[in-house]
């Protein structure tokens, strides 16, 4: 297969209106009875992954790829419904075996990478329930690959070889340039990613899902930490009202700051 | 947040009436699936379900108060919707649809309804109306012609009631003269005319044969362009301000013999038959209203508004209406996915459809009226959206059959039921 063939790992998260509570034990975020969706830095790979086909580059496949419990499907199928063409689902026990560590996933995802001999490879910059922000970096790491970080820019040459990648970095904007094969991170700002039409829902029902598990790409999902302790921040203290600026100085004294 | 996966109340969906009859469309044979709770959406359903909300709130809602101020639609709007999809909803792939099935464009109209009633209405009435109008009963050549158009960039109106049918829709006036050549010619004036002033195509019903009585009344296919057709006023309403509502005048509009719908004489069957679905989709849009005025009240009194020291939601004497409204709602919803399940199953629904109409236009009423006072202030001024839901409510009650009508069609039918 020639031109990019496109590996996009999506994750199911807790979804990002919804106010995360820890649990009873204090061991993990509750999950149960909670609404989920598709993590939305993932959201914007696949929307990327979609722009880079729709601005006729040399795109052969876009494939999306999650590795978690039963209901991970039902973020496949939301990727398939926006615009990828196929998806793997790899079936873990997240209830049994506890999510996932960013480095297991990145072990899994070299695998895949190699299996389908993908070239590229797009994902959020992090998921939105643990925060970690690594996997893409350990990704790149494991692969040998250029790595483009936080993207919020990404084009790619007609002849699919080069690829420009702009990020927001603290005080201003750093451009890349990379060979593939490569992996790119998503930033907030790369894209406003699409709602699945009505069509394209009904057309994903008939694009393919392969059900994998983890030990068919012989990856060991022992958790290298343990969770300690999950408790909620301390409640924000509320600030006082002054009268005038006076007032404001005053405080602004009394507190050492002045 | 609210979704169809909460407890429900079964026992309400259980109607009372049930005949063996089939209908003519299709049925799903149900016979061997194990019996699920009624809200329960298939994988697809759910995933439309959770895309069509995402597109409520993020692109309608910041829209919604403007247009209900200006009357008017935002083309933008209507443009989404069609690249949505939203506009074929049950039109097959073929024809540029989405090919999804009945309880899935309930599904959307609910869910757009949550948000702004008057975007979802104009997709109830072109979806449950036109479209299925010519699924139903449109000839190849028409579904060829029309569909594609009507799934991607047309909106349709249906036409039937008149300054003087309302109620009585069979007693309309308009007359369709048959003429040699077999063409067709239309005159009279239509009015109450959702979405005219947007349409690019109008289902006009008119009388062929006024001595037959209703057995007249044929169905015609008439594009916006044709001459003759005006535009004669649109209204100014109390709510769904944003979805138009007109007077069309039909001035000897000449139309081809292929404008016909189906055959002469029975296009009081056709219009008898699109409004007993028709119903459930009013029903999903109360149902709807309802949610989102009780949601958009709920997360005020939970989270921002004070009183005596504590959030006003803490009073047990709001949580009990708030426990009230909610429980009415689930009522409400069960009976129309019910009927929509029913009526996807080919079973006799039509005691269904208008109980589910009576009911979810009364809870809409009902919760978006007390949904303003647990608000107070904020619910009565322009600012936020509690008072608009409750004047969208009211429309509920009366078209597409008032309240009263489905009392009488409830009645007739049970009569029928528990006659000797």
């Amino acid at each position: 297969m020639s031109g990019l063939r496109i590996l996009v790992p999506v994750k199911r998260v807790i979804d990002y209106a919804v106010k995360p509570r820890v649990n009873k034990s204090q061991t993990a975020i509750e999950t149960t009875g909670v609404k989920h969706s598709l993590n939305p830095f993932d959201e914007l790979s696949i929307e990327e992954a979609i722009r880079l086909r729709e601005r006729a580059l040399p795109v052969s496949d876009i494939l999306a790829l999650s590795a978690g419990p039963a209901k991970s499907a039902d973020v496949l199928r939301t990727a398939m419904a926006m615009g990828a063409d196929r998806s793997i689902h790899v079936q873990v026990d997240t209830e049994k075996e506890g999510d996932l560590e960013p480095l297991t996933v990145a072990k899994l995802l070299a695998k895949v990478v190699a299996e389908e001999d993908r070239n590229v490879v797009i994902l959020g910059k992090q998921s939105i329930d643990d925060d970690a922000h690594q996997t893409g970096q350990m990704l790149a790491g494991l692969l040998g690959w250029s790595q483009a970080t936080q993207a919020s820019k990404v084009e790619v040459e007609k002849e699919g070889s080069t690829v420009t990648v702009k990020r927001e970095v603290d005080g201003g904007t750093e451009t890349l340039r990379a060979k593939l094969p490569i992996v790119i991170t998503t930033d907030l700002r790369l894209n406003e990613p699409r709602y699945a039409s009505l069509p394209n829902i009904m057309k994903a029902k008939k694009k393919p899902m392969i059900k994998k598990t983890m030990e068919d790409y012989g990856i060991d999902i022992k958790r290298r930490f343990k969770t300690v302790k999950v408790v909620e921040p301390a409640p924000r203290q509320g600030g006082g009202k002054v009268e005038d600026v006076d007032g404001m100085i005053g405080k602004l004294k009394e507190l050492g700051a002045l | 947040m609210a979704s169809s996966s909460r407890p429900f109340m079964r026992a309400l969906a259980r109607s009372t009436v049930r005949t063996p009859k089939l209908s003519a469309c299709e049925p799903l044979d149900i016979t061997d699936i194990p019996p699920t709770p009624i809200t329960h959406l298939s994988e697809t359903e759910a995933l439309m379900k959770d895309q069509v909300s995402k597109f409520a709130s993020e692109v309608i809602l910041p829209k919604s108060r403007e247009m209900d101020e200006a009357e008017k639609m935002d083309p933008e709007i209507i443009e989404q919707c069609f690249e949505q999809g939203l506009m074929g909803i049950e039109i097959p792939e073929e024809y540029g649809g989405a090919g999804m099935n009945f309880t899935a464009a309930i599904v959307a109209i609910e869910e757009l309804a949550r948000v702004d009633p008057s975007v979802s209405v104009m997709t109830d009435v072109h979806n449950t109306l036109v479209n299925t109008a010519i699924l139903k009963y449109g000839s190849e050549k028409t579904k060829k012609d029309w569909l594609p158009q009507l799934a991607t960039n047309t909106i349709g109106s249906f036409c039937l009631s008149e300054p003087i049918s309302g109620s009585d829709a069979f007693a309309l006036k308009t007359r369709a003269t048959k003429q040699p050549d077999g063409s067709y010619l239309l005159s009279g004036s239509k009015m109450w005319i959702t979405n005219s002033l947007e349409a690019g195509f109008f289902l006009v019903f008119a009388n062929l044969d006024p001595s037959a009585g209703y057995k007249g009344i044929s169905a015609f296919l008439l594009p916006r362009d044709t001459p003759g057709f005006a535009i004669a006023k649109k209204e100014k309403k109390l709510g769904i301000k944003a979805s138009s509502t007109c007077v069309i005048t039909l001035d000897d509009v000449h139309l081809p013999a292929s404008a016909l719908l189906g055959r002469e004489g029975e296009g009081y069957k056709y219009a008898i038959g699109l409004l007993n679905e028709g119903r459930i989709g009013i029903a999903a849009q109360m149902t709807g209203l309802a949610l989102g005025a009780w949601e958009n009240a709920a997360r005020y009194v939970w989270n921002d508004r004070r009183q005596f020291g504590k959030l006003v939601g803490e009073f047990q004497g709001m949580q009990h209406q708030l426990a009230q409204a909610y429980t009415e709602i689930q009522a409400a919803r069960g009976l129309v996915y019910n009927a929509a399940r029913k009526k996807e199953a080919g079973e006799e629904f039509v005691a269904d459809a208008a109980m589910a109409k009576l009911f979810s236009s009364q809870v809409a009423g009902r919760v978006s009226g007390s949904a303003i006072e647990w608000m107070g202030g904020m619910g009565f001024v322009r600012e936020g959206l509690a008072e608009k839901y409750w004047r969208d409510s009211k429309i509920g009650a009366i078209y597409e059959g008032t309240s009263n009508i489905q009392l009488t069609t409830i009645a007739k039918l049970l009569q029928k039921e528990y006659t000797g």
